[in-house]
């Protein structure tokens, strides 16, 4: 038994018809995203494709460095995306900066704590297992990492006068900004918690999913599906903390100061 | 207080020494840096040149310290609580200052949308009045009055300054200024200047 059924080209294309009748709605619509569609979809194919290509070299090599390497490239990408998102970036690549450093913290103490943990495979950064899992975390990290940096420079902006108020009567920085930075950590947790209240329930999660159309009996790729929740649930909740807070001290200085200067202009 | 070569971008350097008990009221046209100058004085943006209260520098203070020590009330405060009374430490001894200036007693139990922009700015005042300092940085505290709360809010400044309380002012009503400070520092186009007293 081949375990999976395997796709031809082919296959895909007939698929593809489903986005280019969403471009073909797009234009009727006058909705102006049909360029926008289309870049996605032949990005997801191209970076997809490279990506399996990478991934066939790396399952050859089994090699330390070149697994770090691609992680370090998946990082760097990971963190472009999540300052990309933000509608007031920080100037001088502190968005870019902070959000990268903060992902590469949390998806590497969480990935290689289930590799040495949980999955413990032979060599324990076995690509076969490392890339994969870091994809995932990194996924979902960007995400809660860019929402809640978001949330921390939106919030300083739209609440300064009630913030520089505390600030003029006395109050210390952290408790001036509790309640902004308050508000960006939940904004950046929120999704995963929703992600693991609706899953099996209403979704059935791409990684399982993926498993069982490849063959895995189904209880399995339920225990996978679980670990994989709570490597991502503590992958979020740590990337965000350090990115909010790296924030918190960037947008302040030591002589607790809001420095809102520390934004770029909105252009 | 002793204010040194205070500066910043959009402001010139500005120096002036106040005693306690004394008031100093500042008047220029807008965009002259009047609120900037407070704003600096209080250490609220980056700048340059010291301030010192009593022989203590400021750049040896810790930030917060030297804002309970030097308040400074805003042209438009901000508030952060649901309610009014939240905003104070101790409201029932903040009520009595607020009822002098004409807010009544339960105003503390107001949502904060309820106080009117006079009202805000005189609950500001009194916000900053509890704190006890040493140098009150005022910023058009009577703008949006009328005439009998103007004269309440002058009236509750003048009982401060006698009791040792110095104050920087800044007014653009001239009757105004010459009621509420022996002292003024005026922009004369290129920087603010002492004038001789009037």
């Amino acid at each position: 038994m081949s375990g999976y059924i395997a796709l031809s080209a082919g296959d895909l294309a007939l698929a593809s018809v489903l986005v280019l009748c969403n471009a073909a709605l797009s234009l009727r619509w006058q909705l102006g995203l049909e360029r926008k569609l289309l870049v996605a979809a032949a990005r997801m194919v191209l970076q997809l494709s490279l990506m399996g290509w990478v991934l066939v070299k790396l399952f050859a090599w089994v090699s330390p460095w070149a697994t770090l390497l691609a992680a370090l490239t998946m990082v760097g990408f990971a963190g472009h995306e999540a300052a990309s998102r933000q509608q007031r970036p920080m100037s001088g690549g502190w968005s870019y900066g902070l959000g990268t450093l903060s992902m590469f913290l949390a998806a590497a103490l969480v990935t290689i704590f289930a590799l040495t943990g949980a999955l413990r495979p032979d060599p324990w950064y076995d690509p076969r297992y490392a890339i994969p899992l870091l994809g995932m975390i990194l996924g979902n990290t960007m995400t809660g990492i860019g929402l809640g940096l978001n949330g921390l420079t939106t919030g300083l902006v739209n609440r300064r006068a009630a913030i520089e108020a505390r600030l003029m009567l006395g109050h210390d920085r952290r408790s001036a900004l509790a309640p902004v930075t308050r508000e960006a950590l939940v904004s950046a947790m929120m999704p995963i918690i929703n992600t693991m209240s609706a899953s099996g329930v209403v979704a059935l999660p791409g990684m399982m999913t993926g498993q069982i159309l490849g063959g895995v009996p189904p209880a399995q790729a339920v225990k996978y599906q679980i670990l994989i929740l709570f490597l991502i649930g503590g992958g979020t909740g740590l990337g965000a903390l350090a990115a909010v807070m790296g924030g918190v001290y960037r947008l302040t200085d030591d002589r607790h100061r809001l420095r809102l200067d520390r934004l770029l202009s909105r252009s | 207080m002793d204010v040194r070569a205070v500066r910043r971008t959009g402001l010139q350097p500005v120096s002036f020494s106040l005693a306690a008990g004394e008031g100093l009221a500042v008047s220029g046209p807008s965009g002259c840096g009047k609120s900037l100058m407070l704003r600096a004085i209080a250490d609220l943006d980056p700048n340059q040149g010291e301030v010192c209260l009593d022989g203590a520098l400021r750049s040896a203070m810790a930030a917060p310290a030297w804002r309970r020590l030097v308040g400074y009330v805003p042209a438009e405060p901000g508030w952060w609580a649901d309610t009014v009374g939240q905003h104070f430490s101790d409201w029932p001894a903040a009520a009595e200052l607020a009822a002098r200036l004409g807010l009544p007693l339960d105003a503390g139990d107001w949502p904060m949308t309820r106080p009117s922009s006079g009202e805000r700015l005189r609950l500001a005042l009194v916000r900053a009045l509890m704190n006890r300092p040493r140098v009150l940085l005022l910023d058009e505290p009577t703008a949006a009055l009328d005439a009998a709360s103007v004269t309440r809010v002058e009236d509750l400044i003048a009982e401060n300054l006698r009791a040792g309380l110095a104050v920087v002012w800044v007014s653009h009503d001239p009757a105004q200024v010459t009621r509420v400070a022996r002292r003024r520092l005026r922009w004369d186009g290129e920087g603010f200047r002492e004038e001789a007293g009037a």
